[in-house]
């Protein structure tokens, strides 16, 4: 039972920053848990978490096998030509096992759920990026001074 | 433990507030559930999910993730939000009488 003085959370509002598979799934299982207990929620993706919602790079993001010391792999091998496909391949297929979908369709499903999807002005201007990259489920493209805004009542996660 | 005087009788609920046994559900408690979930009445599509999510549990001893809800129960993402507002797999396993989901999908 919640304490009498403690507010549960109502609304979050995730930004995503790092474009790899093991970056973006953290970002996408909160936002979609959010929205499973009622929570509004919203993403706000930036830099190379942008990839996430890019239609022809969404399905293929990787898992870092390189400067990750938790994969438990020294760095000349995990620099080896196919071992970032390989890492992500089982990932993949243990994600699978727990019903967590890939990418595309993870995204599709959060947004159906009515979780609000940003991607920020900055990076697009700097990547020269065009609405038409998007995936269809982009509410739109905001500056951080529009992300505060909307974020206005929310707890901030950064990932 | 609590209970909870449900469609003429004290039922027992555990700590989540899910019904503790699930031998007391029946229709009208459903219904009576889903009215403390601030759900008036049920449509077909609601027993649609209800049934499903049932139909899995006796299967499998765990409700079913939202994406299976979505995929398998022929009612779309959508439409779950619409018909549980304040979160569908968690709503309709309470009203369906099973505990809380322990997924975190």
């Amino acid at each position: 039972m919640p304490e009498n003085n403690v507010q549960p959370i109502e609304k979050v509002s995730i930004i995503v920053s790092h474009g790899s598979l093991e970056g973006v799934y953290p970002a996408l299982i909160m936002a979609n848990g959010a929205r499973m207990e009622g929570i509004e929620a919203s993403l706000f993706f930036t830099f190379f978490g942008l990839d996430a919602i890019i239609k022809k790079r969404m399905n293929d993001l990787k898992v870092a096998t390189v400067g990750n010391p938790a994969m438990h792999m020294p760095t000349l091998v995990g620099a080896l030509p196919g071992m970032s496909s390989f890492a992500t391949k089982m990932m993949q297929k243990e994600m699978e096992k727990l019903d967590i979908p890939p990418v595309g369709e993870f995204i599709t499903m959060i947004h159906d759920a009515g979780c609000e999807i940003y991607a920020c002005r900055a990076t697009v201007d700097m990547f020269h990026l065009k609405k038409e990259d998007f995936c269809d489920e982009l509410d739109g493209v905001i500056s951080v001074g529009q992300f505060y805004e909307k974020a206005a009542g929310a707890q901030i996660i950064f990932t | 433990m609590e209970t909870m005087n449900m469609a003429g009788k004290a039922i027992e609920l555990d700590a989540d507030g899910h019904l503790a046994h699930r031998g007391d559900w029946n229709e009208e408690v459903a219904r009576a559930l889903a009215t403390q979930e601030g759900i008036p009445e049920l449509t077909p599509q609601h027993w649609t999910v209800i049934n499903f999510m049932r139909a899995v549990f006796d299967k499998e001893g765990d409700a079913p993730s939202i994406r299976r809800l979505t995929k398998e129960s022929g009612v779309d993402t959508k439409t779950l939000y619409q018909l549980f507002p304040k979160g569908p797999a968690k709503r309709s396993a309470k009203i369906a009488g099973l505990p809380k989901p322990k997924g975190c999908i």
